[in-house]
């Protein structure tokens, strides 16, 4: 016994003749916190906060969509209308073809956006002179505020004074003065695409570059001794590998754009009439101009719920190409 | 003894946070001598303020002013009042605000004050009384004192009018001299003339209207040609009967003309413009004629490249159906939320004097008071005093109801759709107009009749 207490004396027993874990359990004493509790007073700030700025207002809004509320008209007694708002909302016309205009600006741009960032990403992966520079003049675009883009594309595209009419008509002989990008119902929506294309394709081409950057060289090199041409080692190895990257860039790109206002209210506030009303300015509208908050809060659950939807279902399918 | 320094240096600590504590709450009390007044961010703000030296120096109390650009100007105030904030003492807010700011008791109600300092209304211009103040309208109950009379007017290129050869060329073409138009018709004919000429080597347009889509641009413009065909809100003996008087056919007929009169004679690219374009237009010697609001015309009769000489002012033209213009401007009113009640209060009773008021029309502000705009020497008091008199005499306004918001947006929506979209027909746009219209005063409770 003695020589087992020897032995154990060394590593257990502090000078003080007290053990490491009695000490430990002696000093959580003294402070009185437990690790769990240590643990949970970091994190309760932060779910103090998302609970009152993200889950408290999203259960209110709930319980507003249910209601008659208008903030305009505030001395009306609060009704509750039940479905109503959300029947209105799904039988009116006019939302559903801001869905479709929505729907067409996420597509068009989206796909634009794809094609030209991964053309992008596959001219800087190659090596050349200046590749930095260039890769820096790309991402530029992408690191403005879309409120300075909206506002330097609206003068850039301003009929009498812009540039971009005078190129148009250098190329094609069409009077500069004798068309308005955003201000005509055949251009307006390939204007506000064509604007979102620029600032976002190189954000796309970034996360392509990512993708390309990840395949390793010796697949390309047993390509090479295979004798693979580069059109066949692109379709065979760099367009499979980078698939993942591609979906995933189509997913933040999508879900951004569905969300959309702040460029294309400066471009066009939805003009002209209403044919580049995307579904985010019919919103804003609804809850901050008209100040219908019972309508606009179960137009909010409506969109929410879509978006969601979908990116889950997205998700499920990115993660099944993903194993394959 | 150490314990004793330490209790000694802690009173010594108290007392001087106390005597610091004071002397900033007296500061504190000096600085609350302040007032914000919440407005517009314009021409005549500036005026307000030069205006508000005076009120500063005889009260003691600080001016300070919180101006929105036009554009912004309803979101953020609505939103202000809406919130009960305490941002604004004093807001000179829009006319149609009125019916909604009476009935979620935003501003305070002034008729005991005004007995109170004897301000009487029977002193202003009446569409001002009916248009900034009275809620509900053509009733004794005043919310606010009518600050800036506005109406919308236009603005022409006297110098151009003026040239002989134009003159000329304008009797061969039309049999008639060109003067500034008294007629839809005629202001369609000149504005035609003007269209794609040269002008000192230099392509011009004819007129400048409003289309602006996202606030209230292209109704505050559409509704200057409508009145004159004919348009009216609802039927004045059934209120809110609005089939058959929103969307009869010379309504129609107005919607139509302005639509045609966008197409043929407005310079390119104006499709969602308001104020400060037609001011940029008219400015940079694009266009022969302008619409826009009179509180804009001491600036541009001041501007050195087309004001004095050059330009000239006329009241909005005679439709087939009568001679009316939109009305605009403001009341100036107390928030109910304010902790400066008094002194708010204070500034409306130095406000409405006649002095202040006349010093306000000399800076650049429109004042509605009749001692000011009756005087026998206001005509000549300015070269645009005329039309703002007349114009004044013949105003519309939109709807002032508390769901003004959401009618002013249908009604942005469908004309725009119809002007500048091409969306549909003159009719059908005010079909749907009436159907929306409908719609929001029912679920405001109002009985809407449908003949």
């Amino acid at each position: 016994m003695d020589q087992m207490t020897t032995i154990l004396q060394p590593d257990h027993v502090t000078i003080a003749g007290m053990s490491e874990p009695a000490k430990s359990r002696a000093a959580r004493r003294v402070r009185g916190l437990s690790d769990r509790a240590i643990a949970w007073l970091f994190v309760a700030p932060t779910i103090a906060l998302l609970l009152a700025i993200n889950i408290f207002p999203l259960v209110w809004m709930i319980r507003l969509s249910f209601t008659s509320l208008n903030l305009s008209m505030s001395y009306l007694p609060l009704r509750f209308v039940g479905l109503d708002n959300f029947t209105d909302i799904l039988t009116d016309e006019d939302v559903w073809f801001r869905l479709q205009t929505t729907a067409q600006f996420v597509i068009w741009s989206v796909a634009l956006q794809v094609v030209i960032g991964y053309g992008l990403a596959l001219l800087i992966n190659r090596q050349f002179r200046g590749h930095s520079f260039w890769t820096t003049i790309i991402l530029l675009p992408m690191m403005l505020s879309p409120a300075v883009v909206g506002n330097f594309w609206t003068l850039l595209l301003q009929p009498q004074i812009g540039p971009f009419n005078s190129l148009i008509s250098l190329f094609t002989g069409v009077p500069p003065s004798s068309f308005s990008m955003t201000g005509q119902v055949s251009l307006a929506p390939w204007t506000i695409v064509l604007v979102d294309t620029w600032m976002w394709a190189p954000y796309v081409m970034l996360i392509c570059l990512a993708g390309l950057r990840s395949i390793p060289d010796y697949i390309y090199e047993a390509a090479e001794v295979d004798r693979a041409s580069p059109w066949r080692q692109f379709w065979s190895i760099t367009l499979p590998m980078t698939v993942p990257f591609l979906m995933l860039a189509v997913l933040f790109r999508a879900i951004e754009n569905f969300k959309m206002f702040d460029m294309v209210n400066l471009l066009t506030s939805g003009g002209p009439g209403s044919t580049t009303e995307l579904v985010s300015i019919t919103l804003k509208r609804a809850a901050f101009e008209k100040w219908r908050t019972g309508y606009s809060s179960a137009l909010a659950i409506i969109l929410f719920v879509t978006v969601f939807g979908a990116a889950n279902i997205y998700v499920k399918v990115l993660n099944k190409v993903k194993q394959r | 003894m150490r314990r004793f320094k330490w209790l000694g240096s802690s009173a010594v600590t108290a007392v001087l946070g106390v005597v610091l504590g004071t002397l900033g709450a007296n500061e504190a009390t000096a600085q609350s001598k302040q007032l914000t007044l919440c407005w517009a961010a314009w021409d005549p703000a500036n005026a307000l303020v030069e205006l508000g030296k005076d009120f500063t120096k005889q009260s003691g109390i600080e001016m300070k002013y919180e101006f929105v650009p036009w554009t912004s100007y309803a979101d953020r105030f609505l939103n202000e009042l809406n919130s009960h904030g305490k941002l604004c003492d004093l807001i000179i807010g829009d006319s149609q605000w009125i019916g909604g700011a009476a009935e979620n008791k935003w501003y305070v109600k002034l008729n005991d004050f005004f007995d109170k300092e004897k301000i009487s209304m029977d002193d202003f211009v009446p569409a001002t009384v009916v248009g900034y103040s009275q809620w509900p309208k053509n009733s004794p109950n005043y919310w606010a004192l009518p600050a800036m009379a506005d109406a919308v007017g236009w603005t022409y290129r006297k110098d151009w009018f003026s040239r002989p050869e134009i003159q000329s060329a304008f009797k061969v073409k039309y049999g008639r001299d060109l003067a500034p138009p008294k007629t839809y018709d005629e202001l369609k004919q000149i504005a035609e003339f003007f269209q794609g000429r040269e002008i000192d080597g230099k392509k011009v347009y004819g007129a400048y209207i409003f289309t602006e889509r996202g606030s209230e641009g292209i109704t505050m413009g559409v509704t200057n040609a409508l009145y004159n065909y004919g348009f009216s809100y609802d039927n004045p003996k059934k209120p809110y009967q609005m089939q058959g008087v929103v969307n009869s056919s010379d309504a129609a007929k107005g919607l139509e003309f302005y639509k045609e009169l966008y197409k043929c004679c407005t310079a390119p690219g104006m499709t969602n413009a308001y104020m400060q374009e037609g001011l940029d237009a008219f400015k940079s010697g694009q266009v022969a004629m302008q619409m826009n609001w009179f509180a804009f015309f001491p600036g541009l009769y001041k501007d050195p490249n087309v004001g004095g000489d050059k330009i000239g002012f006329f009241v909005n033209p005679a439709g087939p159906n009568g001679r009316f213009t939109q009305l605009g401007g403001q009341g100036i009113s107390v928030v109910a939320t304010s902790d400066r009640r008094n002194d708010a209060l204070a500034y409306i009773k130095w406000f409405a004097q006649p002095a202040v008021q006349q010093k306000w029309w000399q800076l650049g502000g429109y004042s509605a008071l009749k001692a000011v705009v009756d005087a026998p020497d206001f005509p000549k008091s300015a070269a645009f005093a005329p039309q703002f008199l007349e114009s004044m005499g013949i105003v519309k306004d939109f709807w002032a109801e508390p769901s003004y918001a959401q009618l002013l947006l249908d009604m942005q929506k469908r004309v725009h759709d119809y002007v500048v979209a091409d969306k549909g027909t003159a009719q059908q746009a005010l079909d749907l107009l009436v159907k929306d219209w409908t719609k929001v005063f029912k679920e405001q409770g109002k009985q809407v009749a449908s003949q």
